[in-house]
């Protein structure tokens, strides 16, 4: 099974260059109420194909909702959704903890009815690129968050589909780790460009990964404002322009607090 | 072995009380004097527990097989849940003692009524505990999975089943230990053998240490039953961590 496995790692990865690159997202005037509760109120935003848009708001203020929306998990009140199939990372890792890490990376392929042997192989050529190597037979909780985050996101990817919603994707981690899978999934998104939906309360991690910066208002959730990122990539934390954006999009988001 | 240590004070204690001749041993025999009886009555209680093994095992299974079955049904259907649940509630209402008689009026006196009424003890625990342990599964997998486009099928084998298996196990581990207190009961209401029927003539015979050599063997049967399930246990769920506080 190794020399199998390492012969297929230098091949090209399909599931990367798959997908037309002409299906984005488009969310026009969505509302969304649970009962007395109005979680999104008149929002609208777009992600072009192959970009990425980080959502920012509050904690309760929707952003979760919008996401499940998105992903065709819930249906709008009012206003329209227009998303491609999408791949979702839930908040928090959500992998099986009776699951070895590959067979939690091979999840989506397993249940699109692929072999599990060709499962674990396409999971397994990411797994030394992710640093993941020597992990594939490791239960969850045998692993620190970071990998398991990592191996949540290489079942999203291998969930083959062009859009990606990431749900707070590294809110449960420390600070430094988080600092590292930014980082990560900066590059993993220039090697491999997805269209990205990403939620996050996190206004540097927006700033870092993000073409497209939306600014939700707290519950209900509306649009405040939209920012573009026109930074150079690979971007710092400690980059003048990253640290200027930073600032304005929290006094933006202070200013409706 | 701190289990054994406690056993081995409380016979210790009883040993004194008995050579003490605090008690009559007609009515309260010393361990040693069970202990005796075990080995000079083997060859009569050894048939007998043969039998009550059999009906225990037997039962047992035909209930884990009655319990998942009923646990499934209900959990995938609404309709199955609204049907099933006032009867698997129902069925524990009544005491065994009560319902034992009835059942081998019913059936007889051979082996079915025996194994009926273990399993009627054993089904219960298994059902609501796997039932229990298919509708707790975690929040975030379930969205993903439907993100996923996962079937009602793929989400039971990939999620909820294994997920369930510590619940379903808890379950089957009360069961295996109830589990002689119905063939007991079923071997007083009507039997030839079983250690059930041992403890009963042995009463008549006034051979009070034959009686409680074979309430030890009860206990004993209870006692392994309910450890091979947790052996089986720790075989089979190994992905949660198994700490005791205090340490091993």
């Amino acid at each position: 099974m190794e020399t199998d496995v390492e012969a297929r790692s230098l091949e090209p990865r399909d599931d990367a260059e798959q997908g037309r690159a002409g299906e984005g997202v488009e969310v026009a005037g969505v509302a969304k109420a649970f009962g007395t509760v109005r979680a999104l109120d008149g929002v609208s935003l777009r992600v072009r194909a192959r970009s990425t848009v980080a959502v920012v708001g509050p904690s309760g203020c929707g952003k979760t909702t919008l996401l499940e929306l998105v992903c065709g998990l819930q249906r709008p009140d009012a206003g329209t959704v227009q998303a491609p199939p999408a791949a979702l990372m839930p908040q928090r890792d959500a992998l099986l903890p009776w699951l070895s890490a590959l067979d939690n990376a091979a999840l989506a392929t397993r249940l699109a009815g692929t072999s599990k042997a060709d499962g674990r192989r396409a999971a397994h050529a990411h797994f030394a690129h992710f640093g993941l190597e020597g992990f594939e037979g490791a239960r969850p909780r045998e692993l620190s968050g970071g990998m398991r985050q990592r191996v949540a996101f290489i079942r999203t990817l291998l969930a083959g589909r062009e859009l990606l919603c990431l749900d707070e994707p590294f809110g449960a981690l420390d600070a430094l780790t988080r600092q590292h899978m930014q980082t990560w999934l900066a590059n993993a998104l220039a090697e491999q460009p997805r269209t990205v939906l990403l939620v996050t309360h996190d206004v540097e991690e927006a700033v870092l990964l993000a073409d497209r910066i939306v600014l939700l208002s707290a519950r209900p959730g509306r649009v405040v404002a939209e920012l573009d990122v026109a930074l150079e990539r690979p971007r710092r934390r400690a980059d003048p322009g990253v640290q200027a954006l930073r600032e304005r999009a929290l006094a933006t988001l202070g200013g409706v607090d | 072995m701190a289990a054994l240590a406690v056993v081995v004070a409380l016979l210790g204690v009883w040993e004194a009380v008995a050579l003490a001749g605090l008690v009559d041993p007609l009515l309260l025999p010393a361990p040693t004097d069970v202990a005796q009886t075990l080995w000079s009555d083997r060859s009569l209680l050894a048939p007998d527990l043969a039998t009550t093994t059999w009906e225990v095992l037997v039962g047992l299974l035909a209930a884990i097989a009655g319990g998942v079955a009923i646990a499934l049904a209900m959990h995938l259907s609404p309709v199955a849940r609204r049907a099933l649940r006032p009867l698997v509630i129902g069925s524990q209402a009544v005491p065994v003692p009560v319902i034992a008689p009835l059942i081998i009026l019913a059936l007889g006196f051979g082996f079915a009524p025996k194994v009926l009424l273990v399993a009627l003890v054993c089904f219960f625990p298994v059902t609501i505990n796997l039932y229990d342990g298919l509708r707790d599964a975690d929040p975030d997998a379930r969205r993903l999975l439907r993100s996923l486009d996962a079937t009602r099928w793929q989400t039971l084998r990939v999620l909820e089943a294994p997920g369930a298996l510590p619940a379903a196990f808890t379950g089957v581990r009360v069961a295996a230990a109830v589990a002689v207190i119905g063939a007991v009961f079923a071997e007083w209401s009507g039997s030839d053998a079983g250690l059930g029927h041992a403890v009963l003539t042995a009463n008549g015979q006034l051979e009070t240490s034959r009686a409680f050599a074979a309430t030890a063997l009860l206990f004993a049967l209870a006692v392994v039953l309910y450890g091979a399930v947790a052996l089986l246990e720790r075989r089979v769920v190994t992905w949660t961590p198994r700490t005791e506080p205090g340490g091993s």
